[in-house]
């Protein structure tokens, strides 16, 4: 079975020559939940869009799937768009159209699909995402933490492999985020997450990168990196206060039993 | 299609005009001005007749008359302007209430104000019957290039957001103890403006990355659902037409 994705040994430098990443190698199995941790300026974001192909033109290669990003092939970067769902920061960035619904409908039309297939597709995005009463309101009348799960659904509507999340709970309230996480829990595909929310992390992803100065520093369970105190110090992560990652960590494991 | 986009100019109402599709009402509002603007403006039987016809139509519309006067105040700037054309015009004159009024700047008057209340509440009456985003599919439907028809539609989501930034930028300057009151403060504000530039110059960016993401490649979807019908194409130039017919009478009498 191929992995989900590869990348291996991937550079990237911006144009004015700064180096973002400096060979970052990363295997995920399908149906991983991985956490890729990190201080901002870390290359995170440069990552995450190495991953659809909207940035390339460094050294490595990155393959979703098996299938590798080429940048010059039309056909194949369409359906590398398709396989990996990128849910950016900012909802206000993502939810352009003047609904719910034809925003959710964008990402599959732009594949292809109209009429009653296109509904189906906007329909069980939506109720992915508890979502299905907004589908005629517009998206700067819903609620911030409404807004980010629109933002979901906009690229679950084209049923991607691999989903990923940057900053997935930023600016949202406890409740809004603890429903993203039984959300994000269900859905049956392999799950990327940049964050700067380690128990996020730790209560979805059972395994963490750290990313630090273009480069995987750390690569492990969740629960273990977060408790080396020196691995997280020398990387400018730090834990809220009082936060105990293994007493988390067995909390979370007896709920999910 | 009612869905959060409620705009001051717009009346929610369940009516044959609103169920009109949105295209057809734009042509039939287009044409409707141009019969009226090259009505000659001597021919006042002509102009009661079209007042007349958009009275038809807003009460077809459920729209009151007395929504639709407040919103025609914003003629109101250009109407002054008007005004001062019987007193400076030149020509012949006549003596009114003791003033001397020139029979030239009379009729200009008459003109613009005619010409412009009726056009003012065509455009109201549309966009009372009408949500915005019912005009952007309209004017796609219509045709309209696919570069104005996006650009409008996301000035429509955008603008809100836009005025938000704006607004949140305002309240910080007034916290931190700014107080616009006299003119070499006015810096400010624009380093303020050059700033919300800025932000909406990223947020394009970001917005554009985030379609690309989605498999965007320069064409928005177009939906599906909906267009006028035969029968309402047919309905449309129903009140251009009968402009017409009244221009036509008015004419050669």
């Amino acid at each position: 079975m191929t992995a989900a994705l590869e990348i291996s040994s991937l550079s990237y430098a911006y144009p004015d020559g700064s180096p973002a990443l400096r060979g970052v190698d990363l295997h995920v199995a399908r149906g991983e939940r991985v956490a890729i941790l990190g201080p901002n300026g870390a290359g995170k974001t440069t990552l995450v869009l190495h991953l659809n192909g909207i940035l390339h033109g460094g050294d490595g290669s990155v393959r979703v799937g098996g299938l590798a990003v080429e940048p010059q092939d039309r056909a194949r970067l369409m359906e590398i768009r398709r396989r990996v769902g990128i849910v950016f920061q900012d909802p206000d960035d993502q939810l352009f159209m003047p609904t719910v619904a034809e925003d959710v409908a964008f990402g599959p039309a732009n594949l292809g699909l109209r009429g009653a297939d296109l509904a189906e597709r906007v329909d069980e995005a939506l109720a992915a995402v508890d979502m299905a009463d907004y589908r005629t309101r517009a998206p700067h009348h819903l609620s911030f933490g409404q807004r980010r799960r629109v933002a979901v659904a906009t690229v679950l509507a084209m049923r991607p492999e691999i989903l990923v999340l940057d900053e997935p709970s930023s600016n949202l309230d406890p409740a809004s985020r603890r429903e993203l996480s039984q959300i994000l829990r269900a859905q049956p595909v392999t799950l990327l997450m940049v964050t700067h929310d380690l128990p996020y992390a730790l209560e979805l992803c059972p395994r963490s990168v750290i990313l630090d100065a273009g480069r995987v520093v750390a690569d492990g369970p969740t629960v273990e990196l977060l408790a080396d105190e020196a691995l997280m110090r020398q990387h400018r992560l730090e834990l809220p206060y009082g936060f105990d990652p293994a007493l988390a960590a067995a909390q979370i494991g007896s709920l999910h039993q | 299609m009612s869905g959060g986009h409620a705009h001051p100019l717009h009346l929610h109402r369940d009516s044959p005009v609103h169920r009109l599709a949105p295209e057809a009402k734009i042509l039939a509002t287009v044409l409707f001005t141009v019969v009226v603007v090259v009505t000659p403006r001597t021919e006042f039987w002509a102009f009661a007749g079209y007042a007349l016809l958009l009275a038809a139509v807003a009460a077809a519309a459920r729209v009151p008359a007395g929504w639709l006067a407040k919103r025609a105040t914003i003629e109101l700037p250009f109407v002054l302007l008007a005004v001062a054309l019987p007193f400076a015009g030149h020509g012949e004159r006549v003596t009114w209430l003791g003033m001397s009024l020139s029979v030239d700047g009379l009729y200009g008057a008459w003109n613009i104000a005619a010409k412009g209340t009726l056009g003012v509440l065509t455009s109201l009456l549309l966009a009372a019957t009408t949500t915005v985003r019912d005009l952007i599919y309209g004017l796609d439907r219509l045709r309209c290039p696919q570069v104005f028809v996006q650009i409008a539609t996301f000035m429509l989501r955008y603008l809100d957001i836009l005025a938000d930034d704006a607004r949140r930028m305002r309240v910080a300057r007034l916290s931190r103890g700014y107080d616009p009151r006299f003119l070499w403060q006015v810096k400010a504000f624009a380093v303020g403006v050059g700033a919300l530039f800025l932000r909406t110059y990223e947020r394009g960016e970001r917005v554009y990355l985030a379609m690309v993401s989605r498999g965007y490649t320069g064409r928005l979807p177009v939906p599906d659902a909906g267009g006028a019908t035969a029968v309402q194409w047919a309905a449309s130039p129903a009140l251009p037409a009968a402009a017409a017919c009244v221009a036509l009478v008015a004419v050669l009498r």
